[in-house]
């Protein structure tokens, strides 16, 4: 039994759903939000990676470098944003976030 | 089973435990720990689809930045966690229905779904025979995709200034070296010359 594009379809489509539902049952704390965020990025990259491969098209393989790089990005910069809140308001919960009123 | 499919269930398996712990874990540390499970065996499954660069860069950018990134946050932080996670049982009926539904979305997409026969045809950057990956990606990423790759590289700049601007800030009352203040001081401002008559003491 081989392994056909449609295994790596369907993990990643496992994943990708433990994300969005990592999001929405950690509401209060945001760094396993990140934490979710990225784990939905890695489906992304799992699914580009499985189309390249089995099309034997290299340009899914770069569309997941750049979406790594975004992801690393993000990455960094939602944690410092988290670090400056630490630091001015000495909480992270999420539902405190309020101050402009959004 | 072959070994290509056994390994494949392997890393799955892993992984998707891993992730079911990264979003369940109690303590957030642990969480991050899982996270990087998940991710060794993600490359491990890029490895089995022969990418090995971007296998390469997964172990690289994430177990090695991103996770201690992480890490490095949620040890940094004094947080309550155990409060941060109290609405977990309230919220898990809401989370799992919503992401049943996304699955059996998935599910049904990709049941219904089957590569069209043009679609290997209609390959823009055909892998080029007898290089490897890395080299084959190189070479499509310095040529074709070159100003994407440049965009990609100030992403990464402005991430980073972002970053420091962010979280770098300055204690009152510590003495900082001011070079300018410095460069400025002459003989002139730094010196100063007093007449002491002799045998008159200070």
């Amino acid at each position: 039994m081989s392994i056909a594009l449609g295994h790596y379809l369907v993990v990643a489509a496992i994943l990708f759903t433990l994300g969005v539902a990592g999001i929405i049952v950690n509401r209060k704390s945001i760094i396993v939000i990140l934490m979710s965020v990225e784990l939905i990025l890695l489906a992304v990259n799992i699914n580009l990676v499985a189309f390249s491969a089995f099309l034997g098209d290299l340009t899914g393989q770069i569309y997941a470098l750049f979406v790594l790089t975004v992801a690393a990005a993000e990455a960094a910069i939602g944690l410092a944003i988290l670090v400056t809140y630490f630091r001015n308001r000495g909480t992270i919960a999420v539902e405190d976030i309020n101050m402009m009123k959004g | 089973m072959n070994a290509v499919a056994f390994f494949f269930y392997f890393f799955s398996a892993v992984m998707i435990a891993a992730a079911f712990m990264v979003i369940t874990a109690r303590n957030p540390v642990h969480s991050v720990l899982f996270l990087i499970l998940a991710f060794v065996n993600a490359a491990g499954l890029f490895l089995l689809l022969g990418a090995e660069f971007l296998a390469m860069i997964l172990v690289v950018v994430y177990v090695g930045a991103v996770a201690v990134l992480f890490l490095f946050v949620v040890m940094m932080l004094d947080v309550d966690f155990a409060e941060l996670k109290e609405g977990f049982q309230r919220n898990l009926p809401v989370g799992a229905t919503l992401g049943g539904i996304v699955l059996i979305e998935l599910a049904l997409c990709v049941g219904a779904w089957s590569v069209g026969g043009r679609a290997l045809t209609q390959v823009t950057t055909p892998a080029p025979p007898g290089l490897s990956n890395t080299a084959a990606l190189g070479r499509v990423l310095y040529t074709q995709y070159m100003y994407l790759f440049e965009i990609a590289g100030l992403v990464l700049l402005v991430a980073m200034i972002g970053a420091i601007v962010l979280t770098l800030h300055h204690k009152r009352g510590v003495r900082r070296q001011r070079i300018e203040l410095q460069n400025e001081r002459t003989a002139k401002s730094a010196v100063e010359l007093k007449k002491q008559p002799s045998r008159a003491g200070v």
